[in-house]
């Protein structure tokens, strides 16, 4: 080994001993995820077999109703909170980085801090089961049973602990989409990615807008059952009906976040045992392009029996007949490349073609229950149980099983058996179709889901017991699956590199592999550069392309453009740190003491976290480097600090102020949506006593400081340039000629100028309420005013903090006239703030007038 | 040390779609916008007009709306399909050139703006065959 690659390999070295814990590298986050992902599935698993046991026979008493409801619950939510979505986070947090030859993400302590956020809120969520206090309302906790009816803690369980594994979801997002668009190697061109990766922007991009609307429900909710704001309570002006339509808007585009990572795989899969490039790039990212952006107008064919008028319902059957047209073209481009290859046997592929089979018959049957006329009649029958399961199984989990087998060697330089394999296929696959096939003929029949038992002699006591032996069966087959995984392999030779001579760069890696992703970055110019460029695997191994050392001893991978990937930066990531760890365990503390009411408790935690996530920020992002540019090898040599849309930080802001404007249209949609269902909104009188308003002054007053604030950020951040330096050899200085170059006190003149304005914005926009005594637990009105007034002045409040923090950069000269990417980011939150602010305040102060 | 290319930096790209990744979500985003405002205007019309109005006002509405969809589906359409390469099979696309890049993504804003297509006329259809908010 040459003296570059024993610094390269220093600077990625993996911690050893405890401190193996504070790794931030993809490689070991992505694996502690899909292993706790993993887990969970088991115990989801488990509760599913307990069902069955319950069900087998009529009359059953094993369980009590109650146990039952908790324990159909949390199988919903954990499959798809705790398993679904986070094992495509985890798969892709492993794998992504490896596929575009670069060395980790962007942000590895964010996947770091995201990660144990799922830890901590899945074990809290699923703990909650083993004393007998979990929730029950289904895994859509649909109100008014789970506000009225079910007052204990479980829903606040659901509620809370969800949310959180929500944040976590969203910080995967962030972090994939911008590894996708700014982290691939030079000279991958758009229409040269993995289609992996394709896959993973679209479904991360989703994530994004689909999560927000039921981060906004669950704040409802919680402040519903908090706080008694009347948000779903029809008594007091609210509507159960705004708490499904968020929930729907998030499930079911969250029904194709969990199906496309896994086709994904399959994406990956094919090519390689077809042992040739996949046919019809182009038209595979159609699908899933296409699929994305159809999912998210289907929402309400879950909603088809609630009463809507019958043109919505029309309008989402015809999307929901529509979105088949995409999902059909990939399974065809599969099925074509399959053919058109010369397929070799194996244990994955079997996998993949279990997958296709059973997910093309659950296709089917979800184009039948789409007709709203048949969804009237199979409606919360046991046939849609085994529809969502032949979608969710095939289309998800027998994929995911197929990467198993496939990218165990990438991962342990071991192999999984293939006779064993070939066993565990045939053993899932019966048990599986042995299982969920009978459950569409006791629904044809009449079978409620989610009841505890059924009485004999009804015809449902044959289906449910082949169920039941189909659903042992099934287990029978992970067992088979989890013992292949963990049987020591000590004596099994290493698999030689590049196990199933795949074409995609993933599997450049040596065996065993070395921690720093790859040896150097290379250039790629074709779709499978193992297969189609000459030597790419001795120059990559031979550090001739980019960035083959580390003379700083720092962690470093390269910044591309996004359409051409053409060089941009020499990014400098973070490396191990306890942060991201303690920082979710005071984040966690916060969701779970405020679960119990304890809310001193949740405070002092919320006290702590923001501690460490400024302590985190300030020591570990935009640090300013010792040099401007880097040289990385080919004659190239780039910056190592930029600011503003060429940086991945901006990027960041960029995209979670997107999905935090999705969860505020969200509230501002439940706003409006009251308006339809009421014939007076707001109402003059409700409950004897007159509806009060905020009033028409204070929030304008509000949306007009906020304004002016803003134009204050503006020159905060311009004035931060006085005296910076040439951006390029040969630049004019910028001509800031009247004030001094050197002087810094403008800057903070309007920073100290910013955080009045925005202070007072939020005592106004708080002043109009308090003078006029609006009650939120009056009337919906009421309620859906505050919710919009305490999310704009917590966002406003944050907004003063991070201008503050950005004044205490510079006073610690962390940030100067020519490094300002803190500033800049603070100036693109303020952005979408005060976007926020006015939103707010001329809908609450204007829309009564109006209507 | 091996030969390899570098990536091309061609400048001479005078084709009306460049670098423009955003051109391949126009016509999904048109579907969208389009089906939320038939949905919305819908949903109003049935809880605040359905007695009284008359649902004249509704067609009439949903029809500008599906004609200006329609009117940017076909823009895009036919901007893409003059852009990819005709004489060539579309597939497969996987060279190392500019040229091909925008032949992709030319040809992907193509396959979907089809796909907006249909979806928008199916929207556009429930109108012509569910005539009652009931």
């Amino acid at each position: 080994m040459d003296e570059r690659a024993i610094r390269l390999l220093k600077a990625w070295q993996t911690p050893k001993g405890w401190r193996y814990w504070s790794a931030v590298n993809n490689s070991e986050v992505g694996l502690w995820y899909t292993l706790a992902a993993f887990a969970f599935f088991l115990f989801g698993g488990v509760l599913a077999l307990i069902m069955r046991i319950q069900l087998a026979v009529p009359d059953n008493d094993w369980l009590t109703p109650e146990q039952y409801n908790q324990v159909f619950t949390m199988h919903g939510s954990v499959m798809m909170f705790l398993f679904a979505v986070p094992i495509l986070e985890a798969i892709s947090i492993m794998l992504l980085p490896e596929m575009m030859g670069a060395r980790d993400l962007p942000f590895p302590r964010l996947s770091a801090y995201g990660f144990w956020c799922f830890l901590i809120g899945g074990i809290f969520v699923c703990g909650s089961l083993f004393f007998g206090v979990g929730p029950r309302g289904g895994w859509f906790m649909y109100p008014p049973m789970t506000t009225e009816y079910q007052t204990d803690v479980g829903p606040d369980i659901w509620l809370l602990g969800l949310s959180f594994i929500e944040i976590a979801s969203i910080a995967a997002a962030v972090e994939l989409i911008v590894g996708t668009l700014k982290c691939r190697p030079p000279g991958m061109r758009l229409n040269l990615i993995p289609l992996y990766a394709w896959y993973i922007l679209v479904v991360a991009v989703m994530i994004l807008f689909a999560f927000p609307p039921l981060i906004a429900g669950d704040l409802l909710m919680e402040l519903e059952r908090a706080m008694d704001w009347p948000f779903f309570d029809a008594e007091r002006g609210g509507d159960p009906m705004l708490w499904q339509h968020l929930f729907w808007i998030f499930g079911h585009p969250e029904v194709y976040i969990v199906f496309l990572p896994s086709i994904a795989l399959v994406a990956m899969i094919v090519p390689t045992f077809a042992r040739t490039p996949m046919a019809g790039y182009g038209w595979i990212v159609l699908a899933a392009v296409g699929t994305g952006f159809l999912s998210f107008g289907l929402w309400v064919h879950h909603m088809f029996t609630t009463g809507l008028p019958g043109i919505s319902i029309g309008i989402f059957s015809a999307a929901s007949e529509a979105v088949a047209i995409p999902t059909g073209v990939q399974i065809f481009c599969f099925i074509a490349t399959l053919l058109i290859g010369r397929v070799t046997k194996n244990a994955a592929l079997l996998f993949v073609l279990a997958g296709l089979a059973t997910f093309i018959i659950g296709g089917l049957t979800g184009v039948m229950i789409a007709i709203a006329p048949f969804d009237y009649q199979a409606h919360d029958t046991y046939f849609i149980v085994g529809h969502l399961h032949y979608v969710l199984v095939g289309g998800t989990i027998f994929p995911i099983v197929a990467g198993f087998y496939y990218y165990y060697p990438l991962v342990t330089g071991k192999q999984l058996s293939e006779r064993l394999g070939t066993i565990t296929f045939w053993v899932m696959l019966i048990g599986f179709n042995v299982a969920f096939f009978p459950m569409h003929i006791s629904g044809m029949i009449g079978m409620p889901r989610r009841v505890y038992t059924y009485p004999g002699g009804m015809g449902f006591d044959l289906p449910n017991m082949i169920s039941t032996i189909g659903a042992f069966t099934l287990g029978i087959g992970f067992l088979m699956l989890l013992y292949d995984v963990f049987r020591p392999k000590g004596k099994q030779p290493l698999v030689k590199r590049n196990v199933w001579n795949a074409g995609t760069l993933e599997w450049s890696g040596e065996v065993p592999d070395k921690p720093w992703g790859i040896r150097s970055i290379p250039i790629v110019t074709t779709r499978y550069p193992l297969w189609e460029q000459d030597n790419f695997l001795r120059d990559v191994d031979e550090g001739n392309f980019y960035l083959p050392d580390a003379e700083e001893g720092l962690r470093e991978t390269m910044v591309t453009s996004t359409v051409d990937a053409e060089p941009m930066q020499c990014l400098r990531v973070p490396g191990p740190s306890f942060l991201p760890m303690v920082a979710a365990l005071f984040t966690g503390g916060v969701f779970i003491f405020g679960t119990y009411h304890w809310y001193w408790a949740a405070g002092i935690c919320g006290l702590f976290s923001f501690i460490t996530i400024v302590t985190w920020l300030w020591t570990g992002t935009a640090k300013i480097p010792e040099k401007d540019t880097k040289a990385v090898g080919l004659d190239l040599t780039l910056p190592t600090y930029v600011s503003g849309p060429a940086a991945v930080g901006w990027w960041a802001m960029f995209i979670t102020m997107l999905g935090d404007m999705t969860a505020f249209v969200s509230l501002v949609f439940g706003y409006f949506f009251f308006w339809t269902v009421h014939d007076e909104f707001p109402p003059a009188e409700f409950d004897g006593r007159a509806v009060a308003g905020p009033g028409m002054v204070w929030p304008l007053v509000a949306a007009g400081l906020a304004g002016a604030a803003w134009v204050a950020v503006l020159l905060a951040r311009r004035w931060n340039r006085i005296g910076q330096g040439p951006k390029e050899p040969g630049d004019k200085f910028p001509a800031e000629g009247i004030i001094a170059s050197s002087t810094t006190w403008p800057f903070y003149v309007a920073i100290a100028i910013a955080c009045g304005l925005g202070i007072a914005s939020v005592a106004s926009l708080f002043y109009g309420p308090l003078k006029n005594e609006m009650d939120p637990t009056h009337h919906a009105y009421s309620a859906s005013v505050s919710v919009l007034v305490l999310w704009t002045m917590l966002h406003t409040g944050v907004g003063v903090l991070m201008l503050i923090y950005a004044a205490a950069r510079r006073l610690f000269r962390k940030m100067d006239a020519d490094h300002d990417a803190d500033m800049v980011n603070v100036t693109l939150y303020w952005h979408f703030l005060v976007l926020t602010v006015v939103i707010t305040g001329t809908v609450i102060a204007l829309f009564p007038e109006v209507a | 040390m091996a030969k390899f290319r570098k990536p091309k930096h061609d400048k001479d790209q005078p084709k009306p779609m460049r670098a423009r990744m955003w051109w391949i979500v126009i016509s999904p985003s048109a579907w969208a916008v389009h089906f939320l405002a038939c949905y919305i205007t819908a949903a109003i019309w049935c809880e605040k007009f359905s007695d009284s109005g008359n649902k004249r006002n509704l067609d009439f509405g949903v029809t500008a709306y599906t004609l200006v969809a329609l009117a940017v589906i076909a823009g895009v359409t036919w901007l893409s399909f003059k852009n990819f390469r005709r004489s060539d099979p579309p597939v497969p696309f996987d060279f190392d050139d500019p040229n091909e890049r925008t032949d992709f993504l030319s040809f992907t804003a193509f396959l979907l703006s089809l796909l907006s297509l249909v979806a928008t006329l199916f929207t556009a259809l429930v109108f012509v065959m569910v005539r009652s908010c009931d």
